[in-house]
């Protein structure tokens, strides 16, 4: 594949791109109205023709992976096949061109769709309030301890630190620190699980809550989770699950019954809104009635037959938002949920454990398994056997491009030495899997005969393996204007 | 239904596999009495069925075209041209995720590049990264990063940046030691309104970390901030800029020419329509001093093994996913695609349409003012402003809004209202390029007929 230029270099003096609107009135002269000393002499973007924009971008759409061009197992982040009906209802017109500041009389169809979702989601989880004002998983864990704060507060306690398993996201510690708390460590189990005695141990009255993530990114259930949330509790202290994970969970647990206190979903993974190329996701907060009062504003209310936005509360945390979230993408998981219904929703979820628990069983001899049992929606194996032969992780997943596949998480959970985290989701058949197997098995063989494959992997891609130091070292994060530009 | 291709036959030879007996087998870490709870969910809808329901959700709600539009605030309706939406709907964008397999993700690296080289070019600034979640939560981490930088407490923020982000701001310092301070920054006189910057340039001392302020105001006021900038260097606190609208970048000064530390803003206006305040995308744009505690990702140019040119996420351990409870933010997922869609449509607009879109809302505003006028309004404005100005409404902005919409068939504007209780008598009028002829005739013919 060649080199893309930039689009800057596709510029020449005076080139047209698309074409304006007719002017509707007589050109009022910015200088007329303005003073000079506010306009700008120079605008340096590109001139590029229609034509030409076009190809630049579809050629570089050529660059990537997708989960629309074959398997994508991002332990952790839920690619699964994004529903193409989806699309067609976010760009309803009705459901696109509305303004935020609309009034309520004018978006009822919106509000409608917002205080529906909210309880679809309350249905699903089992906890009695929703808000999805959060515009992602981390926005919703925010959300998720300042209420815990204000909850304490409202008690009249502070409290001043957060319990964090070592095999947490990254998110869950920074969102910690940006809620004021101390983050505390928690060691893992032999068994993958909360070590019960250590928890014990480390819950006292400044700990405000724990953090944890169900299933773990180990993709294993918490066995012990009644009890930890009984010792939670006992100390005061509320229990976030991080809900990440809960494509696993759909028809066959709802988290609320557990005694979980609060938890965030990820609409992006769970309920198949896009990925985006990173973004944008939906978040969204479920909480037991306790904390409802905490919630993020404004939220929706139905009054009889009709929708409105809830006067401030003195006791919320306040907005995160400048609007309500990424209602775009909540018109999509709505749509989602509509589409499969309760019925649905199990059976992604059984087949997101089926196909886990396949690769499972199927990768176990030519991979190390750190914890074998049965798993959730995802499996981690572990490259440990592959890196006495001199083959490391990275090298695993840089192979695994010239297959056509993309790799799983990597060096994630990072208590597990060479990890290989892999979500198959449901929407990969039986055929596809086997085919990852397959190649997942031949790459093994290659480590084995010819490591140097692997250590020269990718050699199928647009680029090879990429120079990250002095990327890091120099940064170079923007195209620097040539002089007479 | 689940979009999910296992037939039975194939689940009875996967079980084989696993070696368990049925699919309940998998889930014995549940605790039994919590196990399969029967979900309350109305039936699921095949395709046809789905799409009419969400169609009739979306009649309940009037678009530009059922009534002319005049809102703006923040989220404005701008021309995207055709191919952005054709983009964004190819399956290799939208259906990709984050690239941290650069191998895989050259086409998302290169457009980030290239949307943070657009951004320094438009806000003139050296550093973007690949946008926050909206323009709110990149001013609350903006305010965040100075409270790192100065380690000190106090934060001033003019009362004319948007009221939402105030809020949010105030949300995400909410737990730590920061002091917002919000200072009135436009003073009223009869039924007028203008700019005064004094108690601004006052309430900055030497415990000021940042001063906020937005261009154009959020009353849509171009107002000269140097005393501001200057106040802020006296006393070594930074200048941290809310850009209003985007489209105003194509004719304003760019913030970075004014001396601003951190510019930040919402750019859905640039993607697409304003869908009901979201997914936006919050541009972050610093000096390059600033570069290592920028929060979210960053893509940067490098080569590969064989020299070749390529992009990478880089500076990553800024991040959560590396740097954990040190990270910079807790932001991992970004608003990738809105910014995808910025990129295009700035590639397709390009120097001259930015600038003829700017010139048209600029041009569209002041039809507006002088038909409101005509129809005897008192334009309260009394600056100079871009695409939006504030209207005198003597009952009050509430219910003159709500008359001009039952009586008048116009959403005339926003109730300045939200901004303070001494503005609830002021009517916030946008206008864009999209604005025609006709719906200024019947914003005029409305604000006659209402009085």
């Amino acid at each position: 594949m060649t080199d893309e230029p930039l689009i800057y270099d596709l510029s020449s003096p005076g080139r047209r791109g698309v074409r304006s609107p007719l002017p509707q009135f007589d050109p009022v002269d910015p200088g007329d109205v303005l003073p000079s000393s506010e306009l700008r002499s120079d605008l340096p973007l590109p001139e590029a023709s229609e034509i030409d924009v076009m190809r630049h971008f579809l050629r570089l759409s050529h660059k990537n992976h997708s989960v629309d061009t074959a398997m994508y197992p991002l332990g952790s982040c839920t690619m699964k096949y994004n529903p193409k009906v989806n699309e067609v209802t976010a760009r309803t017109p009705g459901l696109a061109d509305i303004h935020p500041y609309q009034p309520p009389e004018t978006a009822q169809g919106a509000l409608e769709l917002i205080f529906e979702l909210e309880a679809l989601l309350a249905a699903i989880t089992g906890f009695p309030a929703v808000s999805t004002q959060p515009a992602a998983g981390s926005q919703g864990e925010l959300c998720g301890l300042l209420s815990i704060l204000a909850w304490h507060e409202s008690r009249g306690e502070t409290r001043s630190q957060v319990l964090v398993p070592d095999s947490a996201h990254g998110t869950n510690p920074a969102t910690g620190t940006m809620s004021g708390l101390e983050v505390i460590s928690l060691p893992t189990a032999d068994d993958g699980g909360i070590d019960l005695q250590n928890l014990k141990e480390s819950l006292g009255p400044s700990v405000a809550a724990i953090m944890l993530t169900l299933p773990s990114t180990l993709g294993l259930f918490e066995r012990r989770i009644v009890e930890v949330v009984e010792l939670v509790h006992a100390a005061g202290a509320q229990v976030y699950c991080d809900g990440a994970n809960m494509n696993a969970m759909l028809g066959r647990v709802r988290p609320a019954d557990l005694g979980i206190d609060v938890m965030h979903l990820n609409l992006h993974k769970t309920f198949s809104t896009p990925h985006g190329g990173g973004g944008p996701g939906a978040g969204a907060l479920a909480v037991q009635a306790h904390l409802e009062p905490f919630l993020p504003e404004p939220r929706v209310v139905r009054n009889g037959g009709t929708f409105a936005l809830a006067e401030p509360s003195p006791t919320s945390i306040g907005r995160v938002h400048s609007h309500l979230g990424n209602f775009g993408n909540l018109v999509r998981a709505y749509t989602y949920i509509r589409s499969l219904g309760a019925e649905g929703l199990r059976e992604a979820a059984d087949d997101a454990v089926l196909n886990a628990n396949y690769l499972r069983a199927s990768l176990s001899d030519d991979y190390d398994l750190p914890y074998n049992r049965i798993c959730m929606h995802e499996v981690v194996l572990a490259g440990t056997r592959q890196r006495r032969l001199g083959v490391r992780t990275l090298d695993i997943a840089k192979r695994l491009i010239d297959y056509g596949i993309h790799p799983p998480t990597i060096y994630f959970p990072i208590i597990v030495d060479e990890a290989l985290m892999i979500e198959p989701t449901e929407t990969e058949s039986r055929e596809s899997l086997d085919n990852f197997i397959d190649v997942m098995r031949r790459i093994a063989r290659e480590a084995e005969s010819e490591p140097d494959r692997l250590h020269d992997a990718p050699v199928n891609a647009p680029v090879r393996r990429l120079d990250e130091v002095t990327a890091n070292r120099r940064p170079n994060v923007r195209r620097v204007p040539k002089s007479g530009d | 239904m689940s979009y999910a291709p296992n037939t039975d036959a194939d689940r009875a030879a996967m079980l084989r596999t696993v070696g368990v007996e049925s699919i309940d087998d998998l889930f014995v870490d549940i605790p039994v009495r919590h196990r399969d709870p029967t979900l309350d969910l109305p039936p699921a809808l095949p395709e046809t069925d789905v799409i009419r329901h969400l169609g009739q959700l979306g009649a309940l709600n009037a678009t530009s075209d059922d009534l002319p539009s005049f809102l703006g605030a923040g989220f404005y309706r701008h021309f995207v041209p055709a191919l952005v939406d054709q983009q964004l709907l190819r399956s290799e964008w939208y259906t990709a995720y984050t690239p941290y397999q650069p191998e895989m993700a050259q086409g998302t690296l290169q457009a980030m590049y290239e949307f943070q080289s657009l951004v320094c070019d438009l806000t003139g600034m050296e550093v973007s990264n690949a946008s926050l979640y909206d323009g709110a939560s990149a001013l609350a981490e903006a305010i965040l990063l100075c409270r790192g930088l100065t380690r000190r407490p106090r934060v001033v923020i003019a009362e004319t940046v948007h009221p939402a982000y105030r809020d949010v701001a105030a949300t995400y310092t909410s737990a730590l030691d920061v002091d917002l301070q919000v200072v009135p920054a436009a003073s009223r006189n009869g039924t007028s309104v203008r700019p005064n910057i004094e108690p601004l340039v006052e309430a900055i001392d030497d415990q000021t970390s940042c001063v906020v302020i937005q261009r154009p105001d959020f009353l849509g006021m171009v107002v000269d901030v140097d005393p501001i900038v200057q106040a802020a260097r006296r006393h070594g606190a930074r200048v941290v800029v809310v850009v209003g609208d985007p489209v105003s970048l194509g004719l304003l000064v760019p913030p970075g020419d004014l001396g601003a530390d951190i510019v930040v803003g919402e750019l859905r206006s640039l993607a697409g329509p304003p869908a009901y305040g979201g997914p936006g995308a919050g541009m972050f744009a610093v000096r390059s001093q600033l570069i290592r505690r920028v929060p979210g990702r960053i893509a940067g140019r490098t080569v590969d093994l064989d020299g070749k040119d390529a992009f990478v996420l880089t500076l990553q351990t800024r991040e959560q996913h590396i740097r954990r409870e040190r990270a910079t933010s807790n932001i991992t997922t970004n608003q990738a695609l809105v910014i995808l869609g910025a990129t295009i449509s700035l590639s397709a607009l390009g120097r001259r349409g930015l600038r003829e879109i700017a010139e048209q809302s600029l041009t569209a505003a002041h039809h507006a003012a002088e038909a409101l006028a005509g129809a005897g309004a008192v334009i309260a404005t009394d600056a100079p402003y871009f695409n939006e100005f504030a209207v005198h409404a003597p009952q009050g902005a509430a219910a003159r809004l709500d008359r001009l919409r039952r009586d008048g068939n116009v959403l005339a504007g926003v109730d300045l209202g939200c901004v303070s209780s001494r503005f609830n008598d002021l009517i916030l009028v946008a206008a864009t390029e999209l604005t025609t002829a006709s719906d200024v005739d019947a914003l005029a013919a409305a604000w006659a007929r209402t009085r």
